[in-house]
């Protein structure tokens, strides 16, 4: 099984994130990660899913999600011409003599602190999946006390972009 | 998740007014506004006298109240007060299946809503064209365990083609003209419409046409020509050919254009469970019905082919058998309307996604340009016909007439088929006098054959022999049903007897759950666990009497028990017009389905009959 990215393009109506979430759960397939947002044109939104599965099930997936009313588009996004990241959000233990030494792993991974307590800080770093993972592995000595992550997010390289002429026209 | 549950955020930007895509087919917007001042439950109704709806098949309550006042008036749609809402349902899908046309039902909130759920899965299994209508609980009682609420949106995503919770009366035009699109086009399938009473209570404007906003959802209608092309040459250099054709062909109207196919490519023809009389069984290219309980020429037709020209039909697990020794030396060319149907469950390798009217039409006119085409004389095609014709002259469908004298279940079938003939209409129920019905009717026309496929709802007979009487009131509509099946929907006879829909129920009545029983006889070791009902009687006669029952329910209610009275009693029911008629037929429970593929067997396993395998011989050819 492979992992894969896909963009869904989805008009923004009530119970959209139900039907393609209630879809994944009914064929079989589970969601690795879902973010879900508004887009450049109004009415559309997007979501991006990542899925474990092999180049079969892929296909049928997409055609089934392709069969939902409220789909517009569906585009899988390729690892390597796509930019791919996620959000990490965590809470580090540290003291008046561990904090730098967050600090300065945290500068390593062009991640920032945006919160400074006495016994702990927080780490806001985004990037791939690997990278994230690393930064985590750096941190854990210190005692992770709390760890958020937002699905990945992920949009094509180059200029073309990835938009629906549908809205548009039926309005 | 703000984005997804605020959908008046981003209101839907107005198009340039000079936009040629934009004022086709929508009203202006000076129009919009002088629209009819109504209630929505007005708005409601006229949508669907709009949508040229004749018949609503539903039961009132508290939050459809609204709905059932102007319906009062309506001198344009039919309301039919049926007796449970599932039987509602099931009208609609007869009703849908009979004449084409959409099929409407409506329930109250909470159980009547649920009570809908089986017809829905019923209808999405077999791709029929369905409306539901269901009240809800006032928008502001929404999600607050309110009395008769459910989530009845949430309950059907998964076995709804599309649905609807309607939160602004002004989009009740809108809703249902979107309702009927997606539930008539592409791939049919059955469409929910939940709308709160407070909805069907408020002021509101209504303006038709109205316009409808679905921009994603565009079905593929015209075939890819280079595609059809690779098609029709592939079928006219095959040695093996077969046409395995399945309810989509039915829904499409392509039986015409099946039959050219047929006569031109010379291929031998199996139609599936939800085929049947989509190619009539008297043509000689007819080979018969594949799967599970198929003909043993139809299953091997397929098992040996070439080439399977697959036309609206899924690979159903029913059909296949164990799917990886389904079919092994075939190349499969595969029309489907809805393109996730195709790869699903085996590789096409010619893929065509369209309409199967048009796919077929063109394949039709590609054949007609190869002179090697020369239909079923061709010397191509002689040894797989005589392998054919000699399977059906050796493993012919038939029967055993049980020993004890019992009635033949497959008999009265045979003889209802024959009698009422061929212009009749047929339902059934699920089980062992489904399949019988399947195999000893002989169907030349298309839609006269409505039953349950894919779904396997029992109790679907009768109330879908009540929607296809309403569609077809001219036709002879016969209903053939188990004891069991009948059991579980019986009571829209009451409807039938007073709405003035004279159905025809043949109960083929084996005291059992047959189907079960004959399962439990093959791999049980003959433990019979729980599948006798009783209606045979017990110590204190039969429960139920159905001669009674039907009596009750006001109809005629007639029994038979021996070969000498069939005839009769059959002809009795065709003389009554002027209300149902039950016919309880006491059969032997012991009489079984033949042929079988065995659950989770491979079609090469067939059985002819228990303990009889065919002996196919291609060896010796």
């Amino acid at each position: 099984m492979t992992t894969h990215t896909l963009s869904v393009l989805v008009e923004n109506k009530p119970g959209v994130l139900a039907r393609v979430a209630a879809l994944f759960s009914r064929r079989g397939f589970n969601i690795d990660s879902l973010a879900v947002g508004e887009t450049e044109q109004p009415g559309v939104s997007r979501i991006t899913i990542v899925v474990n599965v092999d180049e079969r099930p892929l296909e049928q997936v997409t055609k089934q999600l392709n069969k939902l009313v409220n789909v517009l588009k569906i585009v899988e996004l390729e690892q390597s011409s796509s930019v791919q990241r996620e959000l990490l959000l965590v809470k580090v233990r540290t003291d008046a003599t561990t904090r730098s030494q967050v600090v300065e792993a945290a500068d390593l991974f062009r991640a920032r602190i945006v919160d400074v307590a006495p016994d702990s800080v927080i780490v806001e770093a985004t990037g791939t999946a690997d990278k994230l993972g690393a930064l985590l592995r750096l941190l854990e000595p210190h005692g992770i006390k709390e760890m958020v992550q937002s699905g990945l997010v992920a949009v094509g390289r180059g200029s073309k972009a990835i938009t629906t002429p549908a809205l548009r026209s039926a309005a | 998740m703000k984005v997804m549950t605020d959908p008046v955020k981003h209101p839907v930007p107005q198009p340039p007014p000079a936009s040629p895509l934009a004022l086709a087919g929508r009203a202006v917007p000076a129009q919009r506004q002088a629209g009819v001042q109504v209630t929505g439950a007005q708005s409601l109704i006229k949508s669907l006298e709009a949508l040229d709806v004749e018949v609503v098949f539903g039961i009132p309550g508290g939050t459809i109240l609204p709905a059932y006042d102007p319906l009062l008036d309506s001198t344009q749609v039919r309301h039919i007060l049926v007796r449970h809402e599932q039987g509602g349902g099931h009208a609609a899908t007869g009703y849908a299946q009979a004449t084409g046309k959409v099929g409407v039902c409506m329930a109250t909130s909470g159980p009547g809503a649920t009570n809908l759920v089986t017809p829905i899965a019923d209808a999405y299994m077999d791709s029929v064209p369905i409306v539901a209508i269901t009240g809800q609980v006032v928008r502001n009682l929404i999600g607050t365990d309110g009395f008769q609420e459910a989530d009845i949106v949430g309950i059907t995503m998964p076995i709804t083609k599309h649905s609807y919770l309607v939160t602004d009366p002004e989009d009740i035009p809108r809703v249902l003209a979107e309702a009927f699109h997606l539930a008539s086009t592409g791939r049919p399938g059955p469409v929910l419409v939940d709308i709160p009473k407070d909805v069907l209570q408020a002021d509101t404007l209504f303006n038709w046409p109205p316009r409808k906003e679905l921009p994603g959802y565009k079905p593929t209608l015209h075939p890819h020509g280079k595609q059809v092309r690779q098609a029709a040459e592939l079928l006219a250099a095959a040695a093996r050919p077969v046409l395995y054709v399945g309810g989509g062909v039915l829904k499409a109207g392509a039986t015409d254009e099946l039959y050219e196919l047929a006569e031109k490519s010379g291929a031998p023809v199996v139609t599936t469970l939800m085929a049947r009389g989509a190619f009539p069984d008297s043509h000689p290219q007819h080979v018969g019905m594949p799967g599970m309980h198929g003909t043993v020429s139809a299953v091997y037709a397929l098992q040996r082919s070439d080439l399977i020209v697959a036309l609206g039909a899924r690979f159903d697990d029913r059909v296949t058998g164990k799917l990886d020794s389904f079919a092994p030396d075939a190349k499969i060319v595969h029309v489907d309307i809805d393109p996730a149907e195709i790869g699903k469950n085996r590789h096409a390798d010619v893929p065509i996604v369209g309409d199967a009217k048009a796919a077929i039409a063109q394949l039709v006119g590609y054949l007609g340009e190869d002179p090697a085409v020369e239909g079923r004389g061709t010397p191509r095609l002689a040894q797989w016909w005589a392998q054919l014709d000699d399977l059906r002259r050796r493993y012919p469908l038939g029967y055993d007439k049980p020993a004890d004298g019992a009635l033949a279940p497959q008999y009265v079938i045979q003889r209802i088929g024959e009698i009422a003939g061929p212009d009749a209409l047929y339902t059934t129920g699920v089980g062992q006098h489904q399949m019988w019905a399947a195999q000893f009717i002989s169907y030349e026309n298309p839609g006269t054959f409505l039953n349950s496929g894919g779904a396997g709802t029992m109790g679907y007979a009768v109330p879908a022999a009540m929607g296809a009487k309403f569609g077809q009131p001219d036709k002879t509509v016969w209903a053939i049903d188990g004891d069991g099946c009948f059991q579980m929907t019986n009571q829209e006879l009451a409807t039938c007897a007073i709405e003035g829909i004279p159905v025809k129920i043949a109960v083929i009545n084996n005291g059992n759950l047959g189907m079960v029983r004959q399962w439990q006889t093959l791999f049980y070791d003959k433990r019979y666990s729980n599948t006798n009902l009783g209606t045979h009687g017990t110590g204190t006669g039969r429960i139920p009497d159905f001669v009674k029952l039907a009596e009750a329910l006001g109809c005629v209610g007639l029994r038979c028990e021996t070969y000498e009275d069939v005839d009769d009693v059959i002809n009795k029911a065709m003389e009554i017009n002027d209300r149902p008629v039950v016919i309880d037929f006491i059969v032997g429970a012991d009489a079984q389905v033949w042929p079988m593929v065995a659950a989770g067997t491979g079609n090469d396993e067939i059985m002819f009959a228990r303990d009889v395998r065919p002996i196919f011989d291609e060896d010796a050819c």
